[in-house]
Parts: C-alpha cells; sequence; structure tokens
C-alpha cells in the first residue's frame, strides 16, 4: 500500500512490541461482546412462556427423579491427572525447540533425557491399564 | 480521497497510527471476515451434506423482500432472525450463572485465537495479524485449552443426565488430544527455530511446506484437529444418537447458537492454525506470491489465498464429518493415548536426531 498510502510505509511496527498485547486484551473485548450482545438481543426481543413441563429436565418420556450430579466413572479423573502431567511437560519442549538450532550436545541429551522421562510416565500409565477403557 | 487519508493520517503521531490500525483490523477480520465465514460454513455444511446424501439441501432462502433465491445463500440471515426470536427458556432446575456463561466460554477462545494468526503479509506498513507475539503457538495452546470448559461448564450446568455424560465425555476426550496436538507441532518448530507464527510462514517460503517436511505430524495434527473441535468422526460431546443432544440438550434459542457458531469458529480457527503451521500460510510459490507484498493489490491477493487455502481446510472437515461413522468411546481414548501420543513423541526424537546429525556433517 506504500505506493498509493505513503504515510502507511512511514511507521514501523515494532516500535510498538508492549502495545501488541493491548491489542489482545482489545480482542479479548470484542471477543466478549460478540459473546454477549447477542445473547443480550435474545433476551430483550425474545419471547418468554415458561411452563413447569418446559422447564423440567430432558427425558425421554419419564418423569426425572434427583439431581444429575452423581458419582461418574473415576477413568475420565484417572486421564485429567495424566493430562495435567502431560500438557505442564509439553511446554517444557517448546521453548528448547525453538532454541535448539544454537544448542549444545548437552543440551540435546538432557532433553532426551526429559522425553525419555515422559515416555516412561506414558508406559507406566499404560502397563497400570490406566489408558484402555474398561 | 486519497490525498485527504494521507493528510489524515500525517497528522497522527506512531502510537496513535498503531492504536488506530491496530483497531481497524481486528475490527474488519472479526467482523468482515470470521463472521460471514462462520455463517457461511453452516450454510456450506448443510449443502455438502445434502449433496452427499443426494438431498437438494437449503437453497430457497435469498435476498429478503425479493424474489432472488441466490442459491440458498440469504441462509444465515433467516437462521439468525429465527433463532434471535425463538423463546429464550433457561429450565428451572439448572445452576442459572454458569448455564448462561457456558454459550459465552464457548464463543469466545476460538475468536481470541485468531488473534495470533498472520493472514496476509503486509498492507503498507501494517502486518496482517492482529496481534503479532513473539511466543504465539504458546499463547494459541493455551487458549485452546479454555474452550473444553464451554462444555464442561454446560454439561455441569445443566444438572441433567446427558449433558452430564456429554461434558465429562468432552473433557477427557479434549484434554488427551490436546496433548497429542501440543506435541505433534514441536517438530515444526525444531525446523523452523522460533515460536512466533509469521516465521514458521517466512520458513515455509524460503523451501517446500511443513506439511511435506513433516506429514506425519500433519496427520497427528489432523486428527487431532477432529478430537479438538468435537467433529465426526470424534463428536463424543454430541453423539446425537446417544445422548440426545449432549452437552447443549437443554439449551435452546440463542445460548444454543452461541454453541452451535462456537463449534464453527473453532474449526475457522483450526483450520487457519493448519494453513500457518502447515501449508505456507499466505504464500503460494507461483508468482512472487512467496514475498511480503509490496503493492497494495498483491497485499490483498495474499489475504485472498490465505483465506482460500482455510476454506479448503473447512471443507475437508465437512467432508470427513458426512463420510466416516462415529468412533466409540474406547476406541477413540486409545488411539489418542496409544498410537498418536507415542508416534508424537517419536517424531520429536526423530526430528531432533535428524537435525543434530545434520548440524554435526557440515
Amino acid at each position: 500500500m506504500g505506493d498509493v498510502f505513503p504515510q502507511l510505509a512511514a511507521i514501523s511496527p515494532d516500535d510498538a512490541h508492549g502495545a501488541r498485547y493491548l491489542l489482545l486484551a482489545v480482542m479479548g473485548v470484542v471477543a466478549v461482546g460478540f459473546a454477549v450482545a447477542p445473547l443480550l438481543l435474545s433476551a430483550l426481543v425474545a419471547p418468554r412462556k415458561p411452563s413447569e413441563i418446559k422447564q423440567s429436565p430432558f427425558e425421554c418420556g419419564l418423569e426425572s427423579k434427583g439431581d444429575a450430579w452423581v458419582q461418574f466413572r473415576v477413568q475420565y479423573y484417572l486421564y485429567a491427572l495424566a493430562f495435567v502431567i502431560f500438557d505442564v511437560e509439553v511446554v517444557f519442549i517448546y521453548p528448547w525447540a525453538a532454541a535448539f538450532t544454537n544448542l549444545s550436545t548437552g543440551a540435546l541429551v538432557a532433553m532426551g533425557v526429559f522425553v525419555l522421562l515422559l515416555a516412561e510416565g506414558l508406559a507406566y500409565l499404560w502397563i497400570k491399564g490406566v489408558l484402555s477403557w474398561k | 480521497m486519497i490525498d485527504w487519508i494521507n493528510n489524515a493520517i500525517a497528522g497522527l503521531s506512531a502510537q496513535e497510527q498503531f492504536a488506530l490500525f491496530g483497531l481497524l483490523k481486528i475490527l474488519v477480520a472479526v467482523f468482515a471476515i470470521v463472521l460471514p465465514l462462520v455463517a457461511y460454513s453452516v450454510v456450506a455444511e448443510r449443502r455438502i451434506s445434502a449433496w452427499i446424501q443426494d438431498r437438494v439441501g437449503p437453497n430457497r432462502v435469498g435476498i429478503p423482500f425479493t424474489n432472488v433465491r441466490v442459491w440458498g445463500l440469504g441462509q444465515p440471515l433467516a437462521d439468525g432472525v429465527k433463532v434471535l426470536l425463538k423463546e429464550d427458556f433457561t429450565p428451572a432446575h439448572v445452576r442459572t450463572a454458569y448455564f448462561w456463561l457456558a454459550p459465552m466460554v464457548a464463543m469466545v477462545p476460538a475468536l481470541l485465537t485468531l488473534a495470533v494468526i498472520p493472514f496476509g503479509s503486509v498492507l503498507g506498513a501494517q502486518p496482517m495479524v492482529m496481534a503479532d507475539l513473539n511466543v504465539g503457538i504458546l499463547y494459541t495452546f493455551g487458549i485452546t485449552s479454555l474452550s473444553v470448559y464451554g462444555i464442561v461448564l454446560a454439561g455441569y450446568a445443566s444438572n441433567s443426565k446427558y449433558p452430564l455424560l456429554g461434558g465429562i465425555r468432552a473433557s477427557a476426550q479434549m484434554i488427551s488430544y490436546e496433548i497429542a496436538m501440543g506435541l505433534s507441532v514441536i517438530p515444526v518448530f525444531l525446523l523452523v527455530g522460533d515460536l512466533n507464527l509469521g516465521q514458521v510462514i517466512a520458513y515455509q517460503a524460503g523451501g517446500a511446506w511443513l506439511v511435506f517436511k513433516q506429514p506425519l505430524a500433519f496427520a497427528i495434527f489432523l486428527i487431532a484437529a477432529f478430537a479438538e473441535t468435537n467433529r465426526l468422526p470424534f463428536d463424543m460431546a454430541e453423539s446425537e444418537s446417544e445422548l440426545v443432544g449432549g452437552y447443549h440438550t437443554e439449551y435452546s434459542s440463542m445460548k444454543f447458537a452461541l454453541f452451535f457458531l462456537g463449534e464453527y469458529a473453532a474449526m475457522v480457527a483450526v483450520s487457519a492454525m493448519m494453513v500457518v503451521l502447515f501449508f505456507g500460510g499466505w504464500t503460494l510459490p507461483v508468482a512472487g506470491l512467496n514475498q511480503p507484498a509490496t503493492s497494495l493489490g498483491v497485499g490483498v491477493l495474499q489475504i485472498a489465498v490465505f483465506l482460500a487455502k482455510v476454506i479448503v481446510l473447512m471443507a475437508v472437515f465437512i467432508w470427513v464429518r458426512w463420510m466416516l461413522p462415529r468412533f466409540r468411546y474406547d476406541q477413540l481414548m486409545q488411539l489418542g493415548w496409544k498410537r498418536l501420543v507415542p508416534l508424537a513423541l517419536a517424531n520429536i526424537v526423530a526430528t531432533a536426531a535428524v537435525l543434530f546429525w545434520q548440524s554435526t556433517k557440515s
């Protein structure tokens, strides 16, 4: 666009590195507005005719009894535990990957050990049977 | 007109220009690109599914108050008005605050992910990315993790058995595939050597696209993307033949529409991610499109190239949905933990070893 709008080419975006995070915050506000505005609008214009049947929990013909907040399989919880361990470690690998080309052999070996520990954790879960859905 | 704009811009300081164009980019990208893309991907889904199943699909709605049909392209407008005017009731048995919060939480992360995606090279001196973070990929994965909250909250707040089952299934599924997804792209960053998404594109502009250099990483990422967006063959969260509607069974009207649009926005976001990471972003190895634009026309063309690639990937998402049956839950978890995670780990080690061997050789 520099050929048509010379003034646009005059600023360098590198001046404002910290301000990029500010733009992120603006984007956050726009995104929240994008989600909240339709709900508000609908609350204003949509009709409201509540009735007892309509407001009861969905069920295929039967009347539901009690709350749905019941105990569920522990396996879901085990997956969540495994996730916490793995996800945090994955984040540690990213900076290493980005810096890889300039790193020494020691860094390669260290990360090899780290990935091995990760694989060992996976193997442990596998042998313990956590990963197979029973 | 052009003189007038130039003079107006010249009157602003660098900070003011940055603020002005930053805001302009966000508003234009969200309302002129993402919104139509999401709205029309719903129509595309219905038309393509109809085509695959040898039906006609929605082809009636055209321009309002006229008889012009334009192949049913007025459909999103009609759907929007309908959804807005439907009764929006809150069932009596729910946790009201969470019940209202869930659809918003489902929508917001998908849009936030798009903030760091470079959707074009430059227009003038303005880089075509909303916020050019040097930790782009970490931000993306951080925000993507949040999308599970919308579904879990919906499942919990509804206080009804089908949403609860859908919600806990989805949470276990999404966190499992997030690990596979996070591990699968590490080889990409081993090659690129920078976490900034713009640098990933610059790297691909200088050689082959990363889908050719890292086909395994792409395959794992693609499969994980289907699971992360809860699309068939991994739509355990909804699985309408078992769980009625899954996590959004108790939702109606605009709250349901937000879940629905959030799913498509997430598809747009993950397609855009794939385009950036594996398909060269806004570049095309013909006619000098690999270089950042020097003129207005080329800049716009590169945005069009990016959007075209995103649309092709969206079409793949839709196509797969109507071609494959749903996995069983145990198969899904097995595939995630016992196949994709070990494969992704092996891919990291192999890529690092090859790169190290190449560096010692030279």
